[in-house]
Order: structure tokens, then C-alpha cells, then sequence
């Protein structure tokens, strides 16, 4: 690979991604603050944005430790909302599997949802590309998000002891999982799946916390599964 | 929060391995070989599985007000998933939610 087009691709693949910046940024800060009110210190905010570097996942675990689940419940829920990445990472494959394997490292660790949305479909748009430009164009689209979720983290969650107890606050995360799933419902059996978890989650809520959460939502995969199947998608 | 500091720190390290373990499944350990079409059908629906789950009860009773149903969050509540869901777009979803939830706050 020439350092020019190696260049190129990886400032494409920024530019691509810039926008995401503004999402990921209040997103990293209310982590934070979240964190910090659940009970985390500092520290643990941070380290969890570094090692665990999945949104959604860390957000499930803080609300679930903050309502006294099982730890083993807690790993669980949020185990499986990143399962998602399973699916990702297959689809990766093709373009960038035959990638170095230090190079495939680095690239799973930042495989989010973003990274991939971007990567997969300029991958699909131009697959004359070389492994190597691939590989740079990935990296681009996420070389200023990853730093940001974890510099956002760290400002959300030293500031969140400062914050003022309010609504807004202890309403946060409900608003943020629910801004998460409304772009999610793209057909009628996303949708089948979302009202199930919820009705099943409500229904099992007198069960020792978080386990209901855990069988409401295998019932609401199996229901989602079993329309697509019938729809024939 | 009923859990101690390194029991904090092992579930961060859990959540950590495990997370990067599905990352890595079929770009490091897997490669090319084709997943199941049943599997993927479920691992598509994983996230919309446990989200609603998750925040259904939140929102229903909210720990802030007891447990009792408030309608400024319910409101607050519905705003966000209808503009997330008409908007495509999580950011305006979740200022919707906000201002809904700051301006009935306000007003009532």
C-alpha cells in the first residue's frame, strides 16, 4: 500500500464519521453521570468505557447493578444486547478477514455500531479496494469516537456528583434507551420483538430483579425470529 | 449499589472479554465459514429484545415518585420514542425527551 492512498482512506473514513461525533459525545457524558449515580466510582466509569467500549451494553449493566441485580444477571443482559456484533463481525469477514491478525484485533475491539454501518457499506460500494485500504478506512471512521466515548465518560461521570438531583437526571436513562430503540423498529417483527420484551418484562417484574428482564427477552427474540421466518424476509 | 469494588472491577473485566470475544468471533476465530440462517434470525432481534425490556418498567413505575405512574415521564417517555422512530435518529429522539420532560416539569 502506498502511504498516500493508505492516507486517503483513513481521512475518508473520518470524514465519514464525524458526524457520529455529536451523537457519541452527550452519549459518553451521560454514561458518566449515570455511572456515577448508580454507584461506580470514577475510575470504574472510565475503565468500563475503555474495556467494555460498547454503549448500549454498559448502559443495560449500570441500570441493572443500580437496581441490585445479580452481577451474573447484570453480565448476562448485557452480554446479549452486544450479541448484535456477533452478526458484524461475520460480516466483516470477507472484507478484512484476510487482514494480519493484530490488525483484526484492533479492529473488533473498535467494531461498533457506528464503525460498522460506515465500514460495511463503503466496503459493499467499493470491494476493488485492498484489504489494507479497508482496514485504514475502518480505523478512520472511528478515530475520533473511541477517545470521545471514553474522554466523555470520564468529564459525565467527574461532573455527575456536581449535578443537582432532578427529573431530567433520574429519568436520563430511560430516555436514552428508548431514543435508542425507536430507530431500531425497522419492520413489523423488530416491533414484535420490542412489544414483547416490554409486556413480558412488565409482566415477570415481581421476579427477583433482572431475571425477568433476562426470559422477557429470549421470549421477544424467539418472537421476532419466528416472524421474520413466516414473512419470509 | 449492593456491589463491592472488585466485584465491580471482575464484571467490567467479564463484560470486557466477552464483549471483545463476539467481536472477534468470525473476523479471528471463526473466519469464514457462514452462520446459520436461524441464528442469525435471533442475533438480529438481541438488542430490541432487551432494551424494551429493560426501560418498560422504568418508565411505567419510576423509582423517583415510589413506584406510582407519573405522566410528565410517561409523557417524556413516548416523545422520545415517537421522534427517535420518525427521525431515524437517536440524538433527536433523546432531545425530545428531554425538553418534553423539562417543560412539563416546569409547567406543572
Amino acid at each position: 500500500m502506498s502511504l498516500t492512498t493508505g492516507k486517503s482512506a483513513f481521512l475518508e473514513g473520518f470524514v465519514a464519521g464525524m458526524p457520529f461525533l455529536l451523537v457519541i459525545g452527550p452519549f459518553a457524558f451521560l454514561f458518566g453521570v449515570v455511572a456515577v449515580e448508580a454507584g461506580l466510582d470514577v475510575p470504574q466509569a472510565v475503565g468500563m468505557s475503555v474495556v467494555v467500549i460498547a454503549g448500549s451494553a454498559q448502559f443495560t449493566a449500570v441500570q441493572l447493578l443500580s437496581e441490585s441485580a445479580p452481577a451474573w444477571v447484570a453480565m448476562a443482559a448485557a452480554l446479549a444486547v452486544n450479541l448484535r456484533m456477533a452478526m458484524y463481525s461475520a460480516a466483516l469477514q470477507p472484507h478484512l478477514g484476510s487482514a494480519p491478525l493484530w490488525q483484526r484485533v484492533i479492529v473488533s475491539y473498535l467494531n461498533f455500531d457506528v464503525s460498522y454501518a460506515l465500514g460495511i457499506s463503503h466496503f459493499e460500494e467499493r470491494p476493488e479496494r485492498s484489504t489494507d485500504q479497508k482496514v485504514v478506512y475502518f480505523l478512520g471512521t472511528i478515530a475520533l469516537t473511541a477517545p470521545l466515548w471514553v474522554v466523555g465518560t470520564l468529564i459525565g461521570a467527574a461532573a455527575g456528583g456536581a449535578l443537582p438531583d432532578s427529573a431530567l437526571i433520574d429519568f436520563a436513562m430511560p430516555i436514552l434507551f428508548l431514543a435508542i430503540v425507536g430507530p431500531m423498529l425497522k419492520t413489523l417483527a423488530h416491533l414484535a420483538a420490542a412489544v414483547s420484551s416490554a409486556l413480558a418484562a412488565m409482566l415477570l417484574f415481581w421476579l427477583p430483579s433482572g431475571i425477568g428482564l433476562l426470559i422477557a427477552a429470549a421470549i421477544a427474540m424467539a418472537a421476532g425470529a419466528e416472524i421474520e421466518r413466516r414473512r419470509g424476509r | 449499589m449492593s456491589h463491592s469494588a472488585i466485584e465491580i472491577w471482575a464484571i467490567i473485566a467479564v463484560l470486557g472479554a466477552g464483549t471483545f470475544l463476539i467481536r472477534f468471533s468470525f473476523l479471528g476465530l471463526v473466519g469464514g465459514r457462514r452462520m446459520p440462517n436461524w441464528l442469525l434470525r435471533h442475533l438480529r432481534y438481541t438488542p430490541v429484545a432487551v432494551l424494551p425490556g429493560l426501560v418498560a418498567p422504568l418508565v411505567a413505575w419510576p423509582s423517583a415518585t415510589g413506584g406510582d405512574t407519573d405522566p410528565v415521564r410517561l409523557a417524556a417517555a413516548l416523545a422520545t420514542l415517537a421522534v427517535a422512530f420518525w427521525r431515524k435518529n437517536v440524538l433527536w429522539g433523546a432531545l425530545a425527551g428531554a425538553a418534553t420532560l423539562g417543560v412539563l416539569t416546569w409547567l406543572l
